[in-house]
This record gives C-alpha cells, structure tokens and sequence, in this order.
C-alpha cells in the first residue's frame, strides 16, 4: 500500500515539474497561432503571423546573418574540435592543465568569455563584425564537438588502427580510411550541436558584433524585439527558433545514440 | 619516438584557437582589472588598486550580495524541483527513464531567450495569469508579477531546472537498490533510508546542480534585464553597464575578476564534495 502511494506520489512530482517546463513554452507555440494575436482572447487559428515574419526586413537580415555565423563557426569548429579529440584519445595520458583547458570553454559563463573578447578585440583594433563573432563562437563550439567525439572514442577499437598501420596504411590513410568512418556519426552529431548552439547563442554575438545594425544576428533582435514587448511576430519567431533547436537536436541524439552530452 | 609527436599535431591547431582567444583575453581582463580608467573613458597603464576596492564600495558590494542572494535562492528551489523531479524519475520502471529524461531536459536546448520571453507572456499585466485569474472571477487589482524579483527568480529556475535535473538523476541511477533494501531489512523506515543512505549518496549530483545554477544566476544579465525590467541591478547588468554604456572598462573588468573568483571557489568546493563522496563511501554508516 505504501509503495503505491509513493509512486503515485512520483507521479504527481513529474506531472507538476513537467507542467512547469512545458506550460509556459506550450502557451507561446500557441498564442503564435492565434489571428488575433492576442493573450486576451482565441480569434481562431492563423499563420499570418508566420508570413509577417517573412515581410519584415531586419528579421530576414538578422536570420541571414545568423545562418552564415552558425555554418563558418560548425565548420571550423567540426575541424578542429575532432581534430583535437582524436589527438587528445591518442595521446591518453593527458595533464590536468589540458583537461582544463579543453574543458573551460564549456563552463565559462558566456559574459566573462564575452567581455574578455570585446576587450581584446578593441585593444587589438580588430573591427568587430560577423568574422569577430564567427571566430568568437568556435572557442565553445569546437569544445562541444570534442566532447562527443570523444565519448565516441572511448568505446572506439584501438586494435584496427594498429591493424591498419601493419598492413602498410600511412598515418594519414589510417586517420581517413579507418579512423573517420567510425567517427562520423559523432562527428556529425557534434557538429549539429554545435550549430544549435551557435544559431541560439546570444550574449558572446551581443558583445563581438561592434555597433551598428549590419551584424546583428536573430537572438540580437529578438532581445530588441522583447524590451518593447509582447508581441504576436515575437510569438511566430520564437516558435521558428525553438523549431531549429528541437529538430536539430532531434537529429543529433539519432546520429549519436550515446545520450545528451554532458551526461 | 614520431608517434608521440602525431596527436599533438592533431590538437595544436585546436589548442592555439583555445589558447589565443579564451587564455589570452582572461588574462587580459585580469590585467585590466589593475590599471585606471582613463579620463575619456580609455584606459591608463598606470597600476592601481582602485577598482578592486571599488568592488567593496558598500553601493557596489550591495548589488555583488543582492545578486548572490537571488543566485542562491533561485539555486536552492532549482535543487528542491530538479532533485524531486529526478528522484521520481529514478523511481520509474527503467525502460521510460531515458524517455523520461530526455523530456526533461529539451527545453534546456531551446533558445534561452525564448525561454525567458515565455514568461513575458504569461506574466505580463494582460498575460495569460491575469487573463485567468479574471476569468475565474477575481475582479479586484492584481499585484504586479512582471518586472519583480520573484520573475527574475521564477526565470533563473525556469532555464537552469533541465540541468538540475540531469546532475541529481546521475548518482540517483548508479544507486545500488540493494542498499535501500539492505536499509530496511535492518529496520530503518523508508524516511530513515531515504535521509540516511539515498540523499547523502546523492549529494555530489545536488552540489553540481546547486553550482551551476549559482554560477550561471550570479553573472546572468539577460533575466534581469528582461523579467526584472531594468527595476534593480545584478552584477551581470553592471559588468554589462561598465562595458558598453559606462564605459568604464578596469571597473568592469575588477568586477568580473571578483565574479570569477567566487565562481572559481564554488567549482572547487563543489569539486571536493564530490571527491569526499566518491572516497568516503566506505565509511558512512
């Protein structure tokens, strides 16, 4: 009697914490669907919202934007964050200094990353643009991808590649032919994440983009859209941008059946 | 002999990235901490202390506790929710934990600022709560919900509960139930267990959740920002003030060098106390 109880009780603690994490994000999807767009009352359902969204120019900029950000920052950071897997596995007997170093863009708060390379752009005098936040934004994502390949690596058959090298296979064929083919699904699921990411990202691009309206990228605006308040647009692009994350992330998880990273 | 050289070529050019733009630029903002700000808003190389003691100035220092507080309050309802969430979790048959779990954590990988808006929307004066509230019949005057330190509270936990979840469900799952069991075979109740042997061996999980919401609260510029409404300031807004509307740099910088400090402190704690866990397993009884 009592064991029901408490699972009954189990049940009643997932229902209300997942009431609390689902309601508010529930009511937003909604509410963008809504013609009249307002909280106060269903006016019946409509996707003229969506299609504003496609009239206005600063939203379509700053997603252009965001997407070329997200794709050059993916790119180099699939490179070099595998790259670094791979060497880091190899090597095993890593020093703690490396571990750190590997590991700190991940849990570095994003406004201490960001100021400390608004000030070090500035004193540079780089001018600061969508390079300075696509360069910006491959510190945290390569250690992403790291961390996935590298998970992929620790299950990863050392033997093969040992059988590749006495069968003859330069390092670099063994790197292509053996090593590259196993990881690719880590790979490709670390660079997904890392596009979710980068696309979400939104105090580091904030702080490296320089002034002026050309860099902006679409949490940027979404950020100026919100301080003037609710509105229905605002409730259409924030389901688009949720969409992106969810089906991306969606297909990393398939890519990679190792669970969340971080786990 | 070459084959130890190979996997550093690998990683170098991974670790110069690493290296040119996160190690040098830290250490530049802890340099800057220490020179003055110039009078047109430059900055002096001359050493100074100045910044670091403003941080103590009691107008300052004020904001630097009041930010912790909120932290720590909106940590410590994160651990009650995220620990429950995960224990129950823990408690269903093993093939829907995954399911589960994943669940939990999704929203965590929506956009953080989509994330807060939502509570924009269903705070605000014609917001969905008031709506109800109307709708059920209450007429009188409804206290204000957005723009207050509750939202910003509310916010925090919102975004950083997925996480919490997750660090509590980890040593949760690894929990032998021959433990438990064992427990109650020897006459404790099922409080007494769950006092005794599962929330200590728990622990680690719930330090890691507590950090990192803690650190994530503390320099967090964009909940205040937009649930608090610009009606009171953390420290994450006047480090964001400091560089790029004050323009006070060496301030903004002593003040970020402060806030990696407590964060960096709070990391090793929590670092010990999941070594204390992991070591001491033998002995607690």
């Amino acid at each position: 009697m009592v064991e029901r109880n408490t699972f009954r009780l189990m049940l009643l603690i997932l229902g209300v914490v997942f009431a609390f994490l689902y309601i508010p994000i529930s009511v937003l999807v909604g509410l963008s669907f809504n013609e009249g767009g307002l909280p106060t009352a269903w006016t019946g359902f409509s996707v003229k919202w969506y299609g504003a969204l496609l009239e206005n120019d600063d939203i379509l900029q700053a997603a252009g934007n965001t997407l070329v950000v997200a794709v050059f920052s993916t790119v180099l950071s699939t490179i070099l964050g595998s790259l670094l897997a791979v060497g880091v596995e190899i090597r095993r007997r890593n020093g703690k200094w490396l571990e750190t170093i590997i590991f700190a863009p991940m849990i570095i708060p994003d406004i201490v990353l960001a100021i400390a390379l608004l000030s070090f752009f500035s004193l540079l005098g780089v001018a600061m643009g969508l390079h300075t936040i696509i360069v910006s934004h491959v510190v945290f994502n390569l250690a992403f991808v790291c961390a996935v390949v590298r998970a992929r690596l620790k299950s990863f058959d050392w033997s093969i590649v040992e059988a590749s090298a006495d069968l003859g296979a330069s390092t670099f064929t063994t790197l292509r032919r053996v090593v590259l083919p196993v990881l690719m699904p880590a790979i490709m699921a670390g660079s997904l994440l890392g596009f979710t990411l980068s696309v979400d990202e939104f105090i580091i691009a904030f702080f490296t983009a320089g002034a002026g309206r050309s860099s902006i990228t679409l949490p940027m605006q979404i950020f100026a859209m919100i301080r003037f308040g609710v509105t229905p647009e605002i409730n259409a692009l924030a389901t688009v941008v949720m969409a992106v994350s969810v089906v991306a992330l969606a297909l990393s998880q398939r890519l990679n059946r190792g669970g969340l990273p971080g786990q | 002999m070459t084959s130890d050289r190979r996997p550093l070529i690998l990683m170098t050019p991974a670790l110069l990235w690493l290296f040119g733009l996160m190690v040098v630029p830290c250490v530049l903002i802890l340099a800057l901490a220490f020179f003055r700000r110039g009078i047109y808003g430059g900055i002096e190389y001359t050493l100074t202390f100045e910044n670091i003691a403003l941080v103590f100035d009691p107008l300052y220092f004020h904001i630097f506790m009041k930010s912790a507080g909120i932290a720590g309050l909106s940590a410590a309802i994160a651990c009650v929710l995220g620990y429950a969430a995960a224990y129950a979790i823990a408690a269903m048959p093993r093939r829907h934990q995954p399911m589960l779990l994943f669940f939990a954590v999704l929203p965590f990988w929506s956009n953080y600022l989509v994330r807060t808006y939502a509570w924009i929307v269903l705070l605000n004066r014609e917001g969905l709560i008031v709506n109800l509230a109307r709708w059920i019949g209450y007429q009188g005057e409804l206290p204000s919900m957005l723009y207050t330190e509750s939202a910003v509270v509310v916010g925090l936990v919102y975004n950083y509960l997925p996480f919490v979840i997750l660090s509590c469900y980890a040593p949760l799952s690894r929990l032998n139930p021959d433990i438990a069991e064992a427990s109650r075979d020897l006459g404790a109740s099922g409080w007494t267990t769950f006092r005794r042997v599962t929330l200590p061996m728990s622990l680690p999980g719930i330090a890691t959740g507590f950090v990192f919401v803690f650190v994530l609260s503390i320099g967090n510029f964009v909940t205040p920002a937009l649930l608090g409404g610009g009606q009171f300031q953390m420290i994450g807004n006047l480090v964001y003030a400091q560089f790029l509307t004050a323009n006070d740099w060496p301030f903004g910088a002593a003040l970020s060098m402060v806030l990696i400090l407590v964060m960096l402190g709070l990391l090793m704690l929590q670092a010990v106390v999941a070594e204390r866990a992991s070591g001491g397993k033998g002995q607690d009884g």
